[in-house]
Formats: structure tokens, sequence, C-alpha cells
């Protein structure tokens, strides 16, 4: 019966959301604050969802998610660039070494895989290192393919430091929703299988885990490659939202941030990454855009308010969501109707916690 | 070809930067020794360093400045310490090392703000930028004193840890904190001590990077503070002189590789190789005390 309803409920507020979104993709609005901050902030939740996968959920510590979304974003960019296309993109190299182009939706799981089978390299030595080590040698890597592929050996391929464009992008704002829902759908599935049974184990720890028959390296490996997987797709749809890409812009400030998306919606938290990127990219690219201008107040100039305040005013908030709400938006929890009910009834008189209370004590049937 | 003059040169370059690592990977490795704890925000003190000499000695003399500097940054390390980690020394590995990432990005949001974004010009310190000449070499004072500087600091630091009672203190405050505090020792003392050495030598390295690159950016620190901890991670954590010994390696290899335009851009990559390749090989390091696994 309950089932039914939050079924109900779910599909109805998807419904609205779907509905809310082809009305900005076919309105005005389309190309207002408003749809960039959605689709940027459909992209960033698909990898703070990737990271919290290790982070929140398998207890690695891993700090390379943009080394990984570097490499979906340029494998993309090097398979899809038309070919009419790659003699002006590819100028200083004679119109590179790749002379075939592939479909968007082959691109985009190309490169999941590039990400994925790089995680893997690169799993084989420093997936048995212990938490902050493997922080850093994730955050070294990520430098290492940064410092790679604008390397001008392989620019036929790379294009060197120079900038890609000119691959095809999306036209439909639903686009970045539909590929992120997809795969934050396919991360859920995981989390709920034997598999993220096993991840929450390692979690929690390592040595029972192993223990009770899990087989460490395989699973460390499963979630690493997964989460890059993502990553990777993540990267290719930041790359078709920005129409170009750039290795220099893949820094670890990037990761950095990424990780404070999952920080503030909570570290083992799906529902709460997806909130959390949507808040954290209105707040940094929108609303909170007025404190980088100078404003006046009957003539009176606002003190503080100067280009950057933003940002100050920004690492500020997560400094104190850091130090006293270490939960953050959502701590562990999955967003819920259940949940959302009782928050609406528990206000409303005294009915509503005396049902509770008499749930409590009989016994469930 | 290049003569054997111009291979010389690269190396007392290369010796000078590995001091400057040295200087502000000691402050890591002291760190991790004692709060297992990587100190993301100690590039960013080291970069804040270089900005509070800029807008210092804007007022009065390099000379008067130059102490002020070193007790502005300390005060800095210390109250990092102090409002960022202290509160969560009970708290999991990873909210610490968060913390420290939120501090690390805090430093260079308000530098940014503060400054404009700016690459601000160093002041010239004469006595460390004049030039002197060795045989048929002409090269800054700060190439020799950078070096000569950081082998009586590390002597100095290496003497406090093994012959004093706050160095004994620290050693054991390393090895058990909750032994440790049963014996009586102020284990927050000890570490307030830790963030006041590895500060001050962050600032001395400061004063000598910034003079020979000569100007500051917000994100200054970012770099030197990850390599010096690729160094401190080399040398074996929790070890100054295998810091000290890292840091050289990394910095003579690094000046190396920045001179050959080819492979120029690797530079960064060397150090994080380096680093995946010492955890592989050696997971404990050159000089690294090995670790019981605990269940």
């Amino acid at each position: 019966m309950k089932q039914k309803r939050y079924l109900l409920y779910s599909l109805v507020l998807a419904a609205l959301l779907l509905a809310a979104l082809i009305a900005i993709d076919n309105s005005s609005l389309k190309s207002s604050m408003l749809s960039t901050i959605l689709q940027k902030g459909a992209i960033y939740a698909l990898v703070a969802v990737s990271l919290n996968l290790l982070n929140g959920f398998t207890g690695l510590f891993s700090l390379g998610q943009a080394g990984f979304m570097l490499l979906g974003a340029y494998t993309y960019a090097i398979l899809t660039i038309p070919v009419e296309a790659r003699s002006s993109v590819y100028q200083y190299f004679n119109g590179g070494l790749v002379q075939f182009s592939l479909p968007v939706v082959v691109g985009l799981i190309a490169a999941g895989l590039v990400a994925a089978f790089f995680a893997f390299l690169i799993g084989l030595p420093v997936l048995r290192l212990k938490s902050d080590y493997l922080a850093i040698a994730t955050l070294g890597f990520a430098e290492i393919i940064r410092a790679l592929i604008q390397w001008n050996t392989l620019g036929p391929i790379t294009n060197g430091s120079n900038i890609l464009r000119k691959f095809p992008t999306y036209s439909s704002l639903l686009f970045p929703f539909a590929v992120s829902a997809v795969c934050i759908g396919l991360v859920v599935l995981m989390i709920r299988s034997s598999y993220g049974r096993a991840f929450k184990s390692i979690r929690e720890d390592e040595i029972a885990a192993e223990a009770m028959g899990i087989n460490l390296a395989k699973h460390k490996m499963m979630a690493f490659c997964t989460s890059s997987f993502f990553a990777g797709v993540g990267g290719a749809m930041l790359a078709m939202f920005q129409q170009s890409v750039q290795a220099k812009y893949f820094t670890s400030a990037m990761t950095y941030e990424i990780l404070l998306i999952v920080v503030i919606g909570g570290i083992g938290s799906v529902t709460g990454s997806i909130i959390s990127s949507f808040l954290f990219v209105a707040c940094s690219e929108w609303w909170l855009r007025f404190l980088d201008a100078q404003h006046y107040i009957g003539g009176v100039k606002v003190p503080l308010l100067r280009s950057g305040f933003r940002m100050v005013v920004f690492s500020i908030v997560i400094m104190v969501i850091v130090l006293f709400y270490r939960r953050g938006i959502m701590g562990t929890n999955e967003f819920s109707w259940g949940a959302i009910e009782k928050f609406i009834k528990a206000p409303f008189g005294r009915k509503a916690r005396e049902e509770e209370r008499k749930k409590v004590t009989t016994p469930h049937e | 070809m290049h003569d054997f003059s111009y291979y010389i040169q690269l190396l007392l370059a290369g010796i000078t930067v590995g001091s400057l690592y040295a200087l502000i990977a000691i402050g890591y490795t002291m760190v991790y020794g004692i709060l297992r704890l990587i100190n993301f925000a100690h590039g960013d003190i080291f970069m804040a360093a270089g900005f509070f000499m800029i807008y210092i000695s804007g007022t009065t003399s390099i000379y008067v400045s130059l102490p002020i500097v070193l007790i502005l940054t300390v005060v800095l390390g210390v109250a990092v310490e102090r409002a960022a980690y202290r509160p969560l020394r009970e708290a999991p590995r990873m909210s610490v090392m968060i913390s420290a990432i939120g501090v690390s990005y805090l430093l260079q949001n308000f530098a940014t703000y503060y400054t404009g974004g700016l690459a601000r010009p160093y002041p010239v310190i004469p006595f460390l930028t004049r030039e002197v000449t060795i045989g048929s070499m002409t090269v800054k004072a700060l190439t020799i004193i950078t070096p000569v500087l950081t082998v009586i600091l590390v002597v100095a630091l290496v003497l406090l840890i093994k012959r004093t009672k706050v160095g004994m203190a620290m050693r054991a405050v390393a090895k058990d904190q909750s032994t440790a505090q049963l014996m009586g020792i102020k284990i927050n003392n000890v570490i307030s001590i830790t963030f006041v050495i590895g500060s001050f030598l962050a600032a001395v390295g400061s004063v000598l990077y910034f003079s020979n690159y000569e100007q500051v950016t917000p994100m200054a620190g970012a770099m030197p503070g990850l390599k010096a901890f690729v160094a401190a991670v080399f040398g074996g954590i929790g070890s100054v002189p295998g810091a000290v010994l890292g840091a050289y390696v990394i910095g003579i290899c690094e000046t190396f590789i920045k001179a050959n335009n080819d492979y120029a851009i690797f530079s960064n990559a060397f150090t994080f190789a380096l680093l995946i390749l010492i955890l592989v090989l050696k997971p404990n390091g050159l000089f690294g005390e090995k670790l019981a696994e605990k269940v």
C-alpha cells in the first residue's frame, strides 16, 4: 500500500521535472542562467555520484576524478570530431592521425571505457595503498595524465596543448539529464546489489570484510573502474556542455570541487550528492554572484564586496560544514517519501506522533 | 652540445630547488609523523608567507619585515591547526583530510580575493639576490646560501628531535598518542610545536623560493607543496633526513627535465611517477619505519 503510494509520488515528481525541463527547453529560458545551471548541475551530479561510489561507499579516498574526466572528455572529442573539421582543429598536426568519427553514443561509451581502462592500469599498483597514500597517488596520476595529453609528441592524437573543438554537442537540455539519470541509475543498482554490500563492508572494516570471504583486490578494482567509467562519461558531457575541451582546466582544483560537493551532500548518499551538485553549481555560478560585484546602498559602498569575495564566502561555508555538520545535507541517508511524510505530519498535532508511537510498540506483521 | 659548466649550473640550480622543497617537506613529514595527516594547507601557508612579505615590506624595511613574516607565518600555521584540525582529533581520518583540503581552498580563495588574483612582484632582498662569481660562473648568492642554510636548519632540527625533551615528547607522540598522554605529555602542546617548526621552515623556504622566482600568485603554493609531500613520502614519511634526501632527488631531477624542451611538460608528472614507483616498490619510503597493521 505504502510502497505503491510512494511509487506514485515518485512518478508524479519525475513527470513534473520532465515537464519543467521540456518547458524550459522550448522557451526563452533555454539560453538563460537557469538552463546553464541545470545542465552543469546534471553533469556534476553524475561525477559527484561516481566519486561518492568510491569515497562514500567503498571507503577508498581517491582524488583522481579530474584525471578520469579529462580522459573521457578527450576520448569523446578525439573520436567524434567530424572528419571534414579535423584539418582545422588539428591545424598544427596536419589534421591529426585519427581520420574517422564515431556516433555520439559510441563516443560517450568509449569515453567511459577508456577512463575505466586507465583506472584498471593505475589501480593495479595503487589500490593496495592505504587511505591517504591512495589519495596522493591518484592525485598524482591525474597530473601525469594531464601532462601526457599536453605532450607535443602525442599531438597528432591529442592536439597537444591546443584546444579541441567542433565535436558534436547536444541541442536539448534533456540530453545531459537523460544520460546522468541512466548512469546514476546504474550506480544505484550496483550499490544495491551484492557487490554494493561488499563495497560497504570494505568501507566499514577491510580486515573483517576479508575474513567474510570478500575478495578485497577484486572489489576495490571493480569500484575504482566503475567510478572512473562514469567520471569519464561525465567528462565527455562536460566537454559537450562547454563545446570545447582543453587539458589545462582539468586540474586538482576540479577534483577538490567535486569532493566538496560530495562532502556537502553527505558522504555515502547518492541523493545527497545530486542535491548538492545543483546547489553547489547554482551558488557558485549564480546565487552568490552578487558578492563579486560592487554594490552601493544609498550612496555608501558595501564593504568587502568585490571580485573574489564569493569564493571566500563559499570556502568559509564549506569549512563550517566540514567542521560542524560533518554529515552534510543527507548524511548516509537517501531521499525517501516516508521521511518527508513524517516531517510534514510531525508538526501537526499529537495524533500523528501517537500513531508513530503505536507503530513502534506493535510488532511488525 | 652543452659544455661542462652548463651542467654544473643546472646541478646547482637543482640543489637550490631541492633545498627549498626540503624546507617545505619537513613540515609535511613532521605533521604526518604525529597526526597521520597530509596537511594539504602547508603549501598554502608557504604561499601566504610570500604575500606577508610583499605587504609588510611595503611599509617597513626588509630587515624589519623578515622576522615579522616569520612570526606571522608561524601564527597562521598554529591557528590553522587550532581551528581546523584540533576539533576533528577524534574524527575519522578522511574528515581531517577533507578539512585540510578545505583550509587549502580557503587560503587560496582568500589570497585571490585580497590580492586581486594577480601575480605580485616579490621584494628584492639584496643579500640574497646579489650576484657572486665562482670560477667562471656567475650565480645569485641565494644559490649558495639556500643549501647551506637548509643543512644548518636540518641539523639543528635533528638535534632538537634527538637530544631535547621536546624532541623526545614528539617522538613519543608519533609512536603512540594515548600512551604518550599517559606518560604526562601534553599532546596538544607537542602538536602545536610541530606546527610552529613546520611553519617556520616553510616561511624561511618561502623567502628563499620567492626571492628566486621573483613573484607570488595565490596558487604558487600548491605545486611546491605537493612536490614536497612526495619528497617526504619518498624519503619515508616521519623521517627528517629522508624528506631532505627525497627533496634533493626531486629538485635535481626536475631541474634537468625542465632544461630539456621536449620533456619540460613532464617536470611535474615526473614527481608523481616517482611517487607511484616508490609506493609500489618500497611503500614505507627509503628510511620509513614499518607500521604494523592494527586490527
